[in-house]
């Protein structure tokens, strides 16, 4: 994915964790389920709702996000079942 | 970390919640909010009490109640575990749930945190939810206003319907208000009037269906609309506990079970499955949360939280995050043993005239010479050897360490160090409960209680001794002062030794995510399940509160432990050495017969017999080991580890015999309090045994593999 910084992705649909470090979606959808998805939901990952990449760990994954003002780090796996819309 | 009585095991047999009244008149309230929002805080500066607060997610691994006296009126606060949400996904947040709802608290508090409070909002509007007597505290109003965030707290209380109160809890400022919020809302002095939340058409009119029956029989016990919420929503778990709550079953009602029914196929009809049920109710409190986040909270700078991101991107990096935690580690090692020296020998040079003076004391009042042997040379020299060699590098070592934990920097450990743990399919919070076993291992366990998944919980319990804890790492700096530092000269000394403590625990690290590993391909087979951290903003730590109270706790600590195991152990072991059999002491009987075993992994018979007599507690190992050597079984005079080395080679020890020692040491059986903690936390023997056994395995191996290649290679 790292060449997608480098074209533009806005208004593409991808999952977060395709999301380059520095760039901002909006949430579209979840597909995770049961306590996984209930904790995307804690976390205030609904429709709609602004997520920007922060950035990577030392090896790459996870990655903070910033999500309402928190800054919450996610494994590649639940990253790639939130699905956003770049802006 | 665990830096209070907590760590020293003695609260190891603590009970479940029970909230037990000294007065009818006592009013309960429930302490709730998010994880790492100041709650403990909060609690401390209310109740006096201390307990330790740390700045990560998920430190308040079990219940604390606290008194306090506000006007007159007496309360009983009860911190329950800090969570996001009360839809329950871990044990902790059942527990937080259960007592909010079916605890029967007159009042709760709920703490948020100013400088994030949209998110917080999340909690606070569930809560509301299930009850009215609530009083808001936001804290970290100091925060706040440095990072530029002005919050209207008088339109935040008008828009929940509730008191709210503004804290700096650390500088206790606003904790009066808070509680006189809250006497307020006990008094009925304040009317509350929380703000129902209205959700999708579908489930207003399937709640307004299930609403009017529940009423009726919930009798006004519960909140009839909040508990058809969960019905719909279908938590068995909330089930279980409505029933027991109740004392009867809603559902066993016919009219509440069919009115269930046809609220579900209603549901169903608008196109509402199960899964998407618990959507709009999330979305709904979600959208609340923002609006009133929106209206009152300004953020005067766009960037307010720059200042973290950039130290995170340092912390962090790809290149510098790893090294500059290792680093770290260094620093704080070198700091404590360069720092030790002069204290430790201080100590050392007053507790053993105090040891002269009771010698002439003995002989003054013509005692028998084996009543000083037993109580001097036993008792108080173990004792003093203990107290002089374990103090000073503990009460260095952990307020730098909490330094670190204040500031926010050990989730940022987790988040560099999160991909070793997934590919040892362990979970990322283990690192956290990893750093809590420098404190104790026995709270290193308990701290495991913030890992959701069974199967990842057991991996960090069974793995948390390959971090060498309080009672062993004095143990290794000594032995490396002795054996390795010892060719240096100069300031290098201290350099070389925080090298290679720092290298000691890096491969404690490097053992936990092997066998994390180990286990979770053989006995604990499964995948790393998923999981969020969260990295809290940095806060600006109390230096000084810090450096005060935990050089204190430590110190009783140290001294609580030195007269509590080290000097009993003393005592047993000057026994040991001087009750002859066959010409023999029965040390000698033991060791002896260990000995031929011990040699395979490069030690000796005594050593092994240190460390089975150190099962109560790992820091008279040492101690025990040089009484034994001594022929007339009593501790030479610790004058200087200089001393100290030629005893340990006339017997024979080179420097292979040091390095499996030190391996041993980070290496072999838990504590009898850490066995017993783990017995307690995974309600079986079993594991007890496992977490036994399984570093223990792995040491003698390791000794084994060490002592074979380098006598192969002909090196020592």
């Amino acid at each position: 994915m790292k060449c997608e910084s480098f074209t533009d992705i806005h208004g593409k649909r991808m999952p977060l964790n395709h999301l380059p470090a520095g760039r901002k979606g909006r949430v579209r959808a979840l597909t995770a389920d049961g306590s996984s998805r209930r904790r995307m939901l804690d976390l205030g990952l609904i429709w709609d709702t602004e997520v920007e990449a922060l950035q990577k760990s030392p090896s790459g994954d996870p990655v903070a996000y910033l999500v309402r003002g928190a800054v919450i780090a996610l494994r590649s796996e639940e990253a790639s079942k939130i699905i956003i819309e770049a802006i | 970390m665990g830096l209070t009585v907590q760590s020293t095991g003695s609260w190891v047999l603590d009970n479940p919640l029970q909230i037990i009244k000294s007065s009818p008149d006592e009013k309960i309230i429930a302490l709730a909010g998010n994880p790492n929002v100041g709650k403990s805080t909060v609690f401390n500066g209310l109740t006096g009490m201390r307990q330790h607060t740390g700045n990560w997610p998920g430190k308040t691994v079990s219940i604390a109640q606290g008194r306090l006296t506000h006007k007159g009126t007496r309360f009983i606060l009860v911190d329950i575990p800090g969570t996001y949400s009360l839809m329950a996904n871990s044990v902790e947040e059942e527990a937080a749930r259960d007592f909010i709802c079916f605890g029967n608290p007159d009042a709760v508090i709920v703490v948020a945190d100013a400088t994030c409070l949209e998110r917080n909002l999340n909690l606070i509007l569930q809560i509301l939810e299930v009850t009215p007597r609530v009083a808001v505290c936001v804290n970290l109003m100091d925060e706040a206003r440095r990072k530029k965030i002005s919050i209207s707290l008088e339109r935040l209380s008008q828009q929940l319907g509730v008191p709210v109160a503004g804290t700096s809890a650390r500088n206790g400022k606003g904790l009066d208000e808070l509680m006189d919020r809250v006497l307020s809302v006990i008094s009925g002095k304040v009317v509350t009037n929380p703000p129902v939340i209205r959700y999708h058409e579908a489930v207003e009119s399937a709640v307004s269906i299930l609403e009017g029956p529940l009423k009726h029989i919930l009798n006004g016990r519960i909140n009839p609309r909040w508990t058809a919420l969960r019905l719909l929503e279908g938590d068995k778990k909330l089930l279980g506990a409505l029933r027991d709550y109740l004392g009867f079953d809603p559902l066993g009602d016919r009219t509440v079970a069919e009115s269930l029914e046809k609220a579900r196929k209603n549901l169903l009809a608008a196109g509402i499955t199960p899964e998407l049920f618990r959507d709009v109710i999330v979305s709904g409190i979600v959208k609340k949360a923002e609006q009133i986040s929106r209206s009152a909270v300004t953020f005067e700078r766009a960037d307010y939280n720059i200042r973290d991101r950039k130290i995170d991107r340092i912390l962090m990096s790809r290149i510098y995050g790893i090294p500059i935690m290792i680093g770290l580690l260094g620093v704080i090692l070198w700091i404590t043993i360069a720092g030790a020296n002069y204290p430790s020998s201080l100590l050392a040079e007053g507790l053993f005239w105090i040891e002269d003076r009771l010698t002439d004391l003995f002989l003054l009042l013509g005692a028998p010479n084996w009543l000083h042997g037993l109580l001097v040379e036993g008792m108080y020299r173990t004792l003093a050897w203990v107290v002089s060699v374990m103090l000073p590098p503990m009460a260095i070592f952990f307020p730098l360490f909490t330094l670190l934990e204040d500031l926010g920097y050990l989730p940022r450990v987790a988040f560099n160090l999160d991909n070793f743990f997934k590919k040892a399919c362990a979970h990322g919070k283990q690192a956290l409960t990893m750093c809590m076993g420098f404190g104790c291992n026995a709270a290193g366990i308990v701290g495991c209680r913030i890992i959701d998944s069974p199967r990842e919980r057991l991996v960090a319990i069974i793995t948390n001794n390959f971090v060498p804890c309080n009672g062993r790492f004095p143990t290794l700096i000594a032995i490396i002062t002795m054996f390795f530092a010892g060719m240096f000269h100069g300031p290098f000394q201290t350099v070389v030794s925080a090298l290679m403590l720092t290298g000691l625990i890096v491969l404690g690290v490097v053992m936990t995510l092997l066998i994390s590993r180990i286990l979770s391909k053989t006995i604990l087979k499964g995948l790393p399940s998923s999981f969020t951290l969260e990295l809290p903003p940095y806060r600006r730590p109390q230096i000084g509160r810090i450096i005060v109270r935990s050089v204190f706790d430590r110190t009783l600590f140290v001294l609580g432990r030195a007269v509590m195991v080290a000097a009993p152990a003393g005592l047993i072991i000057w026994l040991m050495a001087n009750v002859h059999v066959s010409g023999m002491s029965l040390l000698s009987h033991c060791a002896g017969f260990l000995d031929p075993f011990a040699r395979l992994f490069g030690m000796d018979g005594y050593i092994i017999m240190a460390f089975i007599l150190g099962f109560p507690a790992n820091e008279t190992v040492i101690p025990i080991l040089i009484m034994s050597y001594m022929a007339e079984g009593s501790m030479m005079e610790f004058e200087s580890l200089a001393m100290l080395r030629e005893l340990l080679a006339a017997n024979g020890w080179t420097w292979l015999t040091a390095v499996c020692v030190m391996l041993f040491s980070i290496m072999h059986w838990p504590c009898s309090t850490t066995c017993l903690t783990i017995r307690k936390e995974t309600g079986s023997w079993k594991w007890a045994l496992v977490s036994f056994l399984v570093p223990t395995v792995t040491g003698f191996l390791t000794c084994f593999a060490v002592a074979g290649i380098v006598r192969i290679l002909g090196l020592a």
